[in-house]
C-alpha cells in the first residue's frame, strides 16, 4: 500500500474488487469520489472506501450506469435526511405522548 | 431455514429461460438491494431470498436438483452423494476424489452471493445486521455495558450515556460473514429508550411538571422536586403563575461522548387549584375577590 499507509490506493482497490480504473475516474469526475494523488497514485481517503464499495456494487451487481448511480446517490442521501428527521420528531412528539 | 420456492420469490415460471431468471432477478434485486434500502429490514430479507433463488436457478446443475428434489433438494443431493460415496471402491484413486470433492464444495457453497466460475468473481461484502436494544431512560443517561449474541459469538459493546431513542450506531465487520473472500458486513444497533413516568427527553434537556398549590403560587414557598440526581428543593417566588417554566442547569440528559457535559431540567409548574371547598373557605374567596 505504499508509504501513505492511511490512504487507499486504487490499483490495490480495483484489483481486490475487479473493478475497472476508467470507473473510478468516471466516479470522481462526476465528483461522486473524492480522490487523493500523491506522485502520480491515486488514492482514496480510508472513511471513502465504504462509499466506493457501494457505488461498485451499483455499477458491477446492479448493472446501473454513472448517471443512474447520480441519481441514486442524491436520493439516497435524501431519504437518510428524512429518516433523521423522522427520528428527531418521534423524539419530540414523545414529548407530548399521554398515552403513558 | 425456511423452505423458499424460488420459482415464486423471482415470480417466474417453472419452465422460465435462463434468460428469464436472470432478467427477473435484475429487476428485483434493483428493486430490494440493501444499498439501495437502508434501514428496511423487509427489503434486506426479500433480497436474501431472491439471491438465494437466484443462485440455484441459474446455475443449471443446481437447478436441475432444486427440480428433481424440491425442497430437500440440499439433503437430496447428499443421498445422492452417500450413495455415490458407498459404490466407491475403498482403494478409489485421486482422480475420482477430486471430481466429488469440486463437485461438493460447489454445491455446499454459499448461496448468497455465490458465483460460478464463468461468471465475474464478484467479492461480496457479508450481509449487514439490524438489532435493536430496549433502554430505560436511566440506563440510557450512564455508560454501561451490555453483551450481545450475534451468530452465536457473544460481543460485549460499551452503550456511551446519552443515547437517543432511535439512534443506531454501527459495529464494522460484526454482520455476516463476507463471500469470496468479501469482508464481513457490519452490525447496526437501534436504541429504543422508553420513556418515563417523569421526565420527558428532548435532546440533551429533560421536561418535567410539578404541581404546586394555589397557596404556594400566590404567597410564594418551597417545593421538593425530583432530579436525576436525587431530590432537589426549589424555591417558588410569590405570584407563580401556572405554567411558569424553571430551569435547572446541568440537571438534563448526559451529552452523549461528551463526559462531564449535561443538558438543562426545564420544570414547569401546574397550580393545582383547590376541589370541595368549606363554607368559611368559600367565604374567604369571596371576601378576596370583592377587595
Amino acid at each position: 500500500m505504499s508509504a501513505h499507509t492511511d490512504l487507499i490506493d486504487i490499483n490495490e482497490f480495483c484489483i481486490y474488487h475487479n473493478v475497472e480504473i476508467s470507473f473510478i475516474h468516471s466516479l470522481h469526475q462526476s465528483g461522486l469520489l473524492d480522490i487523493v494523488v500523491v506522485k502520480e497514485t491515486v488514492f482514496i481517503q480510508p472513511e471513502e472506501l465504504e462509499h466506493l464499495e457501494k457505488l461498485a456494487r451499483l455499477h458491477y451487481d446492479l448493472d446501473i450506469n454513472l448517471e443512474g448511480i447520480e441519481t441514486i446517490a442524491y436520493l439516497l442521501e435524501k431519504v437518510t435526511r428524512l429518516q433523521d428527521e423522522m427520528t428527531a420528531i418521534k423524539n419530540k412528539m414523545r414529548l407530548y405522548d399521554v398515552s403513558e | 431455514m425456511d423452505f423458499i420456492d424460488y420459482y415464486k420469490a423471482l415470480g417466474v415460471a417453472k419452465t422460465a429461460s435462463a434468460d428469464e431468471i436472470k432478467s427477473a432477478y435484475r429487476k428485483l434485486a434493483r428493486k430490494l438491494h440493501p444499498d439501495l434500502n437502508p434501514n428496511d429490514k423487509e427489503a434486506h430479507k426479500k433480497f436474501q431470498q431472491i439471491n438465494e433463488a437466484n443462485e440455484v436457478l441459474s446455475d443449471p446443475e443446481k437447478r436441475k436438483k432444486y427440480d428433481k428434489y424440491g425442497k430437500d433438494w440440499q439433503h437430496g443431493d447428499q443421498y445422492a452423494e452417500a450413495a455415490r460415496s458407498q459404490q466407491r471402491p475403498r482403494n478409489d484413486g485421486g482422480q475420482f476424489n477430486n471430481f466429488s470433492e469440486d463437485d461438493f464444495s460447489d454445491f455446499f457453497g454459499s448461496m448468497f452471493g455465490g458465483s460460478s466460475r464463468s461468471k465475474r468473481q464478484t467479492k461480496y461484502r457479508g450481509q449487514d445486521y439490524n438489532t435493536e436494544i430496549q433502554l430505560s431512560l436511566t440506563e440510557a443517561f450512564t455508560t454501561h455495558q451490555q453483551t450481545l449474541t450475534v451468530d452465536g459469538k457473544n460481543i460485549r459493546i460499551t452503550i456511551p450515556a446519552g443515547v437517543e431513542n432511535g439512534q443506531i450506531i454501527k459495529l464494522k465487520g460484526h454482520g455476516g460473514a463476507g463471500v469470496n473472500g468479501g469482508p464481513a458486513g457490519d452490525l447496526y444497533i437501534t436504541f429504543v429508550i422508553a420513556n418515563h413516568p417523569i421526565f420527558k427527553r428532548s435532546g440533551n434537556d429533560l421536561n418535567m411538571t410539578v404541581e404546586i398549590d394555589l397557596y404556594t403560587a400566590v404567597l410564594g414557598g418551597e417545593v421538593m422536586v425530583e432530579t436525576l440526581n436525587g431530590k432537589v428543593k426549589l424555591k417558588v417566588v410569590p405570584e407563580t403563575q401556572n405554567g411558569t417554566k424553571i430551569r435547572l442547569k446541568g440537571k438534563g440528559a448526559p451529552v452523549y461522548k461528551k463526559e462531564g457535559e449535561f443538558g438543562d431540567l426545564y420544570v414547569t409548574y401546574h397550580i393545582k387549584i383547590p376541589t370541595n371547598l368549606t363554607e368559611k373557605q368559600k367565604a374567604l374567596f369571596t371576601e378576596l375577590s370583592k377587595l
